[in-house]
């Protein structure tokens, strides 16, 4: 009994040995790698949110803006003072705004507007563009002059960077913007109510200006969202027709194999040679206007049709070959096996490759500078022929100024491109989900 | 169950004057430089059922899908010989490869339902081919094709509901359904049952039985008990060359060739 008992024990703590071997080196070696890979996530989300925040807290301040209501008095002896506004209305347009601004601020502050040092200092605390804002309400309504009624005017950019505690206020006078007679208005002001600091719209639907406070991304979103239009108006059909000739009609041969080989290759072809092409092709041989949105639309559809080409064909190989089958085997032709069934499958693949080309050619910069698109356009621009910028060339535009109104800005208009192109991917995300059919 | 006793079960017999409905005369079929079919003639015989067996790579299926003219969506495929449905010559330039889909019909192997509703999955080849004149035709069409499929009374309250959504046997029903709705000469059927379970598979050899009565049927079958289950006249490929035709009853009872005698006793395949 033990003769026999004792091999078969052997045999087992054998076998048991030998299934033993190398499992806690296995499993170390899987929990090592889980740990590599949770890791570089780590890594990714820290650098993710490092991004985020110092963009957010840079840039939330550029989304208010300081603004000063006072009493304005619409004094006809400055506006008119010949009194011939009823034959010639230009007056109106030309008339000395800044002078009636600046006089209805410092009545509000109490300071004598025959001190000439003081309202040098006042000049600068009210933002030039109350110009625009006081012939705006005098030439829509002509009656104002003479009398006296509150008006809601920007503050300078230097006094909104000091109501939002931007300026270090411990060194001395001499060498900061603001002076510490401004300071003292400003809390003068504030103690009366004056100051409000409202949501800054201006910086959704102003153009370029030197002056930070009058400075929007108006023009570059009107060019950018021109833009996206020609890019998604073109790109989309050549490249879906493309992708369905390359992918269910063409014969596979040399020529198409160098045509794959080189679309691929455009697909890697730096942004900034597109816009070279761009300079050659549409401005100077066709003789396209400069810093307009068509030419940007085309340079851009062109660096898109490769990505949205390559996408459909992913799209469309991912279709079944069963459904073509089925398509074919009940007699319909390959015109209806793509439309009616090959296409439609295909649709979230498409879609989703193409929103993600619109979101990488709404973040390009390149080309456009070398199409001229890097411009002080101050008026926004009505048709895709007229001169105008766009989001990211702005952004770089702004990041040249020094001014500390402008850094702000800079990081406000990153916000803004950041959240286009985060609603264009969940737009992506909500089409592919609402779209996506299982077989 | 013995091969001998699943031929006996092959009820109906084939019917004397059965005429032929489609024939290959020296059909060989070319993949690129290479040979996958040599010399096939074959009748196929109207309102009959024939099987195509053999074992896997003997170009069964290379043959039936040249019957339609499937083979043409495979790059560098070429097809030599003659192939005739009735007196037209199949591979003539004159004739449209659409119209001899809907006229040579085809279920696949695995069931290929439209990922769209089941009525639109059975009215697709009547509307693409304009055999409906109106609305009440087209329902018409769906309602007959469902029920000579035998699926009506499983889907008649959800024709709206997705095609993909049904069991395995019954996507494969429906496919035959929108297979007849196009109301073709000829049904080719390529393994229908080889996904299924034997219960849905008992179900499709019966309906092939019925469909007998207006539609000449081929069938490609891995299963032999298949073969002489549903069919009356038996093909049998080995290496690209048909070996042997004939009555299903002689080929599996009594095979003249040695080599089908060696499949179907299972010694080879």
């Amino acid at each position: 009994m033990t003769d026999a008992a004792l091999p078969h024990a052997t045999v087992a703590t054998a076998a048991s040995a030998r299934r033993d071997f190398g499992l806690r080196r296995r499993h170390a070696a899987e929990f090592r790698f889980r740990l590599y890979g949770i890791v570089a996530i780590i890594i990714g989300l820290g650098f993710l949110a490092i991004l985020l925040v110092s963009i957010f807290s840079k840039g939330y301040t550029a989304f208010v803006q300081t603004a000063i209501t006072v009493p304005v008095e619409f004094s006809a002896s400055i506006i008119d003072k010949d009194n011939e506004r009823a034959t010639n209305p230009r007056v109106l347009v030309s008339a000395n705004y800044p002078i009636i601004a600046r006089n209805a601020v410092a009545k509000a502050l109490g300071v004598s507007t025959d001190d000439k040092a003081a309202m040098r200092d006042i000049a600068k605390f009210v933002s030039d563009g109350s110009r625009s804002t006081l012939r705006e309400i005098v030439v829509a309504d002509p009656s104002v002059i003479g009398t006296t009624r509150n008006v809601t005017l920007l503050a300078a950019a230097d006094i909104d960077s000091a109501n939002k505690g931007q300026i270090d206020l411990t060194v001395p006078q001499d060498k900061r913007k603001v002076s510490d007679q401004q300071v003292a208005w400003l809390d003068q002001l504030k103690q009366e109510g004056a100051i409000s600091t409202p949501f800054n719209w201006g910086l959704l639907t102003f153009g370029a200006s030197s002056r930070p406070e009058t400075a929007g991304l108006g023009v570059a979103l009107v060019g950018s969202l021109y833009m996206m239009a020609i890019v998604l108006l073109c790109a989309l059909p050549i490249g879906v027709a493309a992708s369905i000739y390359l992918e269910e009609f063409a014969k596979k041969n040399r020529f198409t194999d160098f045509i794959e080989v080189n679309i691929n290759n455009l697909a890697a072809v730096p942004s900034i040679v597109f816009g070279l092409l761009g300079l050659a092709v549409f401005i100077n041989f066709f003789g396209m206007p400069r810093s307009a949105p068509i030419v940007g639309g085309l340079v851009l559809t062109l660096m898109t049709l490769p990505t949205i080409i390559i996408a459909t064909r992913a799209a469309l190989r991912s279709v079944p070959p069963s459904i073509r089958s089925a398509a074919l085997g009940i007699g319909a032709s390959k015109m209806q096996m793509v439309f009616d069934h090959v296409l439609p499958l295909a649709t979230p693949g498409i879609l989703t490759g193409t929103i993600i080309g619109l979101a990488r050619a709404l973040g390009e910069t390149a080309p456009l500078l070398l199409i001229g698109m890097v411009a002080f356009v101050a008026d926004r621009p009505t048709t895709p022929l007229d001169p105008a910028t766009a989001l990211p060339v702005q952004i770089y535009m702004w990041a040249n100024e020094a001014e500390r109104a402008f850094v702000e800005r800079t990081s406000g208009a990153i916000i803004v491109l950041l959240l286009f192109l985060a609603l264009m991917n969940l737009a992506a995300i909500l089409l592919r989900r609402r779209f996506e059919r299982r077989w | 169950m013995s091969l001998e006793s699943a031929a006996t079960l092959a009820a109906p017999v084939s019917r004397p004057n059965a005429l032929p409905k489609m024939t290959g005369e020296n059909v060989g079929v070319f993949y690129g430089a290479k040979q996958a079919l040599f010399d096939v003639n074959l009748k196929i015989e109207q309102f009959n059922v024939t099987s195509l067996i053999g074992p896997s790579g003997c170009g069964k299926s290379t043959f039936l899908r040249s019957l339609n003219r499937m083979n043409d969506t495979i790059d560098g495929c070429r097809v030599t010989g003659k192939i005739n449905l009735d007196e037209d010559d199949i591979y003539d330039p004159s004739i449209d490869v659409v119209e001899l889909r809907a006229r040579v019909g085809m279920v696949f192997q695995k069931p290929n339902p439209f990922p769209k509703s089941i009525y639109e999955n059975v009215a697709y080849g009547p509307k693409i081919h304009g055999i409906a004149r109106n609305k009440a035709d087209l329902d018409e069409i769906v309602h007959s094709s469902l029920r000579r499929a035998g699926l009506w009374n499983e889907v008649k309250d959800r024709l709206q509901e997705p095609g993909t959504g049904l069991s395995g046997g019954q996507q494969q029903r429906l496919c035959i359904a929108r297979a007849i709705a196009t109301k073709p000469e000829v049904l080719l059927m390529d393994e229908p049952c080889s996904a299924l379970d034997p219960i849905a598979t008992a179900v499709i050899e019966e309906l092939i039985d019925e469909l007998r009565e207006n539609f000449t049927i081929v069938i490609v079958t891995h299963s032999m008990q298949q073969a002489a289950r549903v069919s009356q006249k038996t093909a049998f490929f080995h290496l690209g060359k048909l070996i042997e035709e004939g009555k299903t009853e002689d080929i599996f009872t009594n095979p003249k060739n040695k080599q089908t005698q060696d499949y179907i006793t299972g010694r080879i395949g």
